[in-house]
């Protein structure tokens, strides 16, 4: 707990010591975690340190066994339709009504969130302010893997969330939709004050996020801004920091993904 | 919650599972091809088998495609409501469910939402298939088209409700085939809809008639029946409404985050 107490109050998110076990395994073990306004965190970690776990509790589809989860100072866990209407999320797995257009999906997600006319309303723009402008009507089907992820993300940003979160949001595009998914993302940061947690576990990612919380094995490794956790660690790249601080001990196979199956 | 957004929702998940349905042609083909096959070849050979007696609702002899219809109005709601909660199942596996429990809207709302939706899917096909009994000759009462929708709807909301119950339990989709052989099929076999209760009373096997008796099915089938001379059969109502309200609340909890079985099964 690094940041002082009036910090706190003013955060977008605030877990403290949450706990999730899945019968014997153990997913998170006690993780704190602060994102204030504007904040772009970054949450590095190996595949099975918990990231998705915490996805999942943030997004309110499961509750810790332990612990307490607060989004803009409203108690998450006791009233999570309040914390829900400030979040907005992204899924690793595509979530999309692939045969319908990019409107038909957006209005769904304005109607799921109770926007009325208003919300319909500021579809078109924010279709624009992702690059969309002029696919208002393709079927979604026909996007490309880059595109659709916009999709996702206007449609994350439709309810005008507090906090948006990005599981593992790159997954599965090139490097040119990757960084372009980025900057825009960053640039919502800066002029809107959006608070953004995003998981990855690709190093070069993190790099550029004004914090990075490396989780592992369900535990916080360090936190701080890339430059910060690089010295730290006595290293000179941050993925060298990254490979050092999450070396598997000899014999280890890692910890298990809830739901995550192959298909 | 408020009202305008709960109808919000409301509106726009059972228009998201229509427009589904209607993208489905094949779907809406097999839910009409199924009771027909029963309409008009087993009713055929079981014609002659069917006993003389009356039997309420019926004042007077009565065709045995005639006694069937109702239970075949069953049958579609019963097939749409497992249905529905395997779209569940792969909306889950899929993601999309994780979407939908993102909304600011209490769970069981959302829920309630998908069994409306399904329920919906479920009119569309009974009325379809009494359309085809109507071009068959089916002797249907025309009131009885009207008097029987609060009936179907109803049993549809008992049907659906189950299907969420079980989509709770069901950890895959391919576990559907089960589902078949262990609820739908028994359901459906152990039931008045293909042949009255009496007769299994008559051919002495108790167990059987008991079962039959007490399967909310039965009472859906009845419920319906009697509807369609417009009657009701309080006995029936008060069965379907009773489980109607059970499934759907052990549903929600069962789909309760703080308790259910999906918190305990995340893992498997």
């Amino acid at each position: 707990m690094t940041l002082p107490a009036a910090n706190t109050l003013a955060s977008t998110l605030d877990v403290r010591d949450a706990v999730k076990s899945y019968g014997e395994v153990k997913a998170l073990q006690g993780v704190s975690m602060s994102i204030a306004p504007g904040q772009f965190m970054a949450l590095l970690g190996p595949n099975g340190a918990g990231k998705s776990t915490l996805f999942q509790l943030l997004s309110g589809l499961f509750v810790p066994d332990g612990g307490a989860i607060r989004v803009c100072g409203e108690d998450f866990l006791g009233k999570p339709t309040v914390g829900l209407a400030k979040i907005g999320v992204v899924f690793q797995q595509p979530t999309l009504d692939l045969d319908l257009s990019v409107t038909g999906n957006m209005r769904f997600h304005a109607a799921l969130h109770g926007l009325g006319r208003a919300g319909r309303e500021r579809i078109a723009p924010l279709l624009a302010q992702v690059g969309l402008a002029g696919s208002e009507d393709k079927v979604c089907r026909t996007l490309s893997g880059g595109n659709r992820r916009k999709v996702e993300l206007a449609r994350a940003l439709l309810h005008k969330p507090a906090l948006l979160l990005m599981d593992e949001a790159t997954v599965g595009l090139d490097p040119q939709s990757r960084t372009a998914l980025m900057a825009l993302v960053k640039g919502l940061c800066r002029d809107q004050g959006l608070s953004v947690l995003w998981a990855t576990h690709l190093v070069n990612e993190a790099e550029t996020a004004d914090r990075v919380y490396v989780l592992h094995r369900g535990r916080k490794l360090t936190e701080g801004t890339p430059a910060e956790v690089t010295a730290a660690s006595g290293c000179s790249t941050l993925e060298e920091a990254f490979l050092k601080m999450t070396v598997p001990p000899p014999g280890s196979t890692g910890g298990g993904k809830p739901e995550e199956k192959p298909v | 919650m408020r009202a305008g957004h709960a109808l919000e929702a409301l509106g726009a998940i059972s228009f998201r599972e229509l427009r589904k349905f209607m993208q489905q042609r094949s779907r809406l083909l097999s839910a009409l091809v199924r009771p027909l096959l029963w309409l008009v070849v087993f009713a055929a050979g079981f014609r002659n088998v069917f006993g003389v007696a009356v039997i309420e609702p019926y004042s007077s002899f009565i065709e045995y495609q005639v006694y069937v219809a109702p239970g075949l109005l069953g049958m579609i709601c019963l097939f749409n409501g497992i249905q529905s909660s395997l779209a569940m199942v792969y909306d889950r596996e899929m993601g999309m469910m994780r979407l939908l429990l993102t909304a600011p809207l209490p769970r069981a709302w959302l829920l309630a939402c998908k069994l409306v939706a399904g329920t919906l899917l479920s009119l569309v096909q009974a009325y379809a298939f009494l359309i085809v009994c109507a071009l068959f000759g089916v002797d249907l009462p025309w009131i009885g088209w009207l008097y029987a929708l609060p009936a179907l709807l109803l049993g549809g909301l008992m049907l659906g409700a189950l299907g969420l119950l079980l989509s709770v339990y069901i950890k895959q989709i391919e576990n559907f085939a089960s589902t078949m052989n262990f609820v739908i099929f028994p359901m459906f076999f152990m039931s008045s809809a293909l042949y009255p209760l009496w007769k299994l009373k008559e051919s002495g096997a108790d167990w059987l008639y008991w079962v039959a008796s007490v399967n909310p099915f039965t009472h859906m089938v009845e419920l319906t029946r009697f509807a369609m001379y417009e009657q009701i059969n309080t006995t029936s109502l008060a069965v379907v409404a009773g489980s109607t309200t059970l499934f759907f609340v052990w549903a929600a909890y069962g789909y309760d985050p703080q308790r259910g079985m999906v918190k305990k099964r995340a893992q498997a």
